[in-house]
């Protein structure tokens, strides 16, 4: 047998690709080199390993009196409070998104600057920061939970009308044209073909939302609106590490259970 | 035909009521009521100081132009330490995926435990972890990037070892047969299949990250969120405004990059 044959062949070069790959590794590294000049990575207190082993400790040895005591300051209670501006703000935002949703779906309207406009007022209303918002509405509103239900219930729209508007455009137009066939008005495509359509993506979004917005009521409260996050914050302010322990540990439970009840109805729904 | 199936042919058939639905539905209410009760909210307050929410409002439409220099550094910390919190937290998200993946590590145990581990990690908020990181490691950036980190990990090892879980068995297979180590086939058969996908999921995180890091400021943990802090403190919700067309314009801008290069990656 010929000895070349043991050779492999050598790989193909494409030199353009190779270039770019190679440009764009480097702007990485660049960017990732830029990044870690100019940052003060010293001062970090000696205690650290301490104090993060004493909040272990309070996940481990949850400290059961305050889980419970009926008074309404207690974790179980400020975890159902977190989980009702959650509901009562994902209700609102998914209502207030519909409208929003037909603005931005690019299938609605024959001018193409309108969906256009739609789509960068929600991108907008998505990058407003929560904290800031919730912060205007305690202005309004007074501190609690009223003003993070309100403030989930406004930051929600920019994502949950992006997700409905993508839904909206997904629809299949087959219906809509039966309808009209039939002899059906504008009312009627609304509320025998584009609703019925649309219903299935309606809730699992508002329901995947509800997810991301239990997440964001716990964190609310870090600022006085309302909700387990506010127990938190105290709880670190007087280095109370055990209690913090517990709260995490609190917050990991509800967001998992609410995940599987979620992800449950979800798989209902499909 | 007689006169009562005619008749019977004319109308429509009634609509038959889901027992579960109506269930569904009491209980949505329900849930309503009782978390109106809980949170105490009243929209009649909200329209009664309505004039005070739109007052901040309109203040910081009117942004304070001067202040932009005093933001630019910090808003440059915010950029690297959501730089930094990415590649932290994807590094070991990628190495995680690949120890959780059912087709590489066969052992279910082994994976199941670091799985449980990783939807533990998913579940606290990033500004949590954040006020959390600040009392640990003390007030300052690290904070945040240790905070980033953690979420970064969180959302990239689950898209991963997703992506992982679904390659073409084929090429490990192959290597497999032709006597290739662990190392070997993760290098040769798995990686060239999902390093595209790994790729674009880092940019999704680092958008994400993005997003947080400006907030995460507020509570001490670094960035261009200490300045919103303090002007709200005080009230300047001129400066507030700088700082908030400033943060929507770095987010929208990154969010535009980032998402129009994961399109190039994934054609």
């Amino acid at each position: 047998m010929d000895i070349t044959m043991k050779k492999l062949p050598p790989k193909p070069v494409d030199l353009k690709k190779r270039i770019v790959h190679w440009a764009l590794s480097l702007i990485t590294i660049g960017i990732i080199v830029w990044s870690c000049t100019g940052i003060d990575f010293g001062g970090i207190k000696e205690t650290a390993g301490q104090i993060a082993g004493a909040i272990f400790s309070g996940i481990f040895h949850p400290d059961w009196s305050y889980i419970y005591n009926g008074t309404g300051e207690d974790l179980v209670s400020q975890l159902w409070e977190t989980i009702c501006i959650a509901f009562l703000g994902t209700f609102i935002s998914a209502i207030i998104s519909i409208p929003f949703a037909f603005w931005a779906a690019h299938t609605k309207h024959k001018r193409w600057y309108v969906s256009r406009v739609g789509k960068v007022v929600l991108a907008i209303i998505r990058s407003f920061p929560e904290i800031v918002l919730a912060l205007m509405f305690i202005k309004a509103v007074g501190p609690g939970s009223a003003a993070g239900v309100l403030a989930l219930g406004f930051h929600s729209v920019g994502m949950l009308a992006k997700l409905f508007s993508e839904a909206i455009e997904n629809l299949d137009d087959g219906p809509n044209e039966a309808v009209v066939a039939a002899g059906g008005s504008k009312t009627n495509v609304v509320m025998f073909s584009i609703l019925p359509n649309l219903m299935p993506a309606l809730i699992s979004n508002t329901l995947y939302r509800f997810d991301v917005s239990i997440r964001s009521a716990s964190i609310l409260g870090l600022v006085g609106a309302g909700g387990i996050g506010y127990p938190l914050i105290i709880a670190l302010q007087y280095r109370q590490w055990n209690r913090v322990g517990v709260i995490l540990l609190g917050i990991i439970v509800m967001v998992i259970v609410i995940d599987g009840i979620s992800g449950w109805i979800r798989k209902k729904l499909v | 035909m007689t006169n009562a199936d005619e008749e019977k042919l004319l109308t429509l058939p009634r609509k038959k009521i889901n027992f579960w639905n109506l269930v569904w539905l009491i209980i949505f209410i329900g849930g309503l009521f009782v978390s109106t009760g809980v949170t105490k909210t009243s929209l009649n307050a909200f329209f009664t100081n309505f004039d005070q929410f739109s007052d901040i409002f309109v203040q910081m439409l009117h942004p304070n132009w001067a202040y932009m220099e005093t933001v630019i550094p910090l808003l440059l910390e915010t950029i690297k330490m959501a730089v930094l919190g990415t590649v932290i937290g994807s590094v070991l998200a990628f190495v995680y995926s690949l120890l959780i993946a059912r087709n590489i590590v066969k052992n279910k145990a082994i994976t199941g435990i670091l799985r449980v581990i990783m939807n533990i990690i998913r579940t606290v908020p990033d500004l949590l972890l954040g006020a959390v990181f600040v009392a640990i490691v003390g007030i300052g950036p690290v904070a945040g990037i240790l905070a980033l980190a953690i979420c970064t990990f969180g959302i990239v090892v689950k898209l991963f070892y997703e992506a992982i879980e679904t390659i073409d068995p084929g090429p490990i297979e192959a290597l497999t047969a032709v006597g290739a180590n662990k190392l070997q086939i993760i290098v040769f058969a798995v990686l060239p299949q999902v390093i595209t996908y790994f790729i674009s999921y880092c940019l999704y995180a680092f958008e994400i990250n993005v997003r947080a890091s400006t907030v995460l400021g507020y509570i001490g943990a670094g960035g261009i969120g200490l300045y919103l802090q303090q002007t709200l403190q005080v009230f300047d919700y001129a400066k507030t405004g700088t700082i908030i067309i400033v943060i929507i314009l770095v987010v929208v801008l990154i969010d535009y990059v980032s998402s129009k290069s994961r399109e190039a990656l994934m054609k």
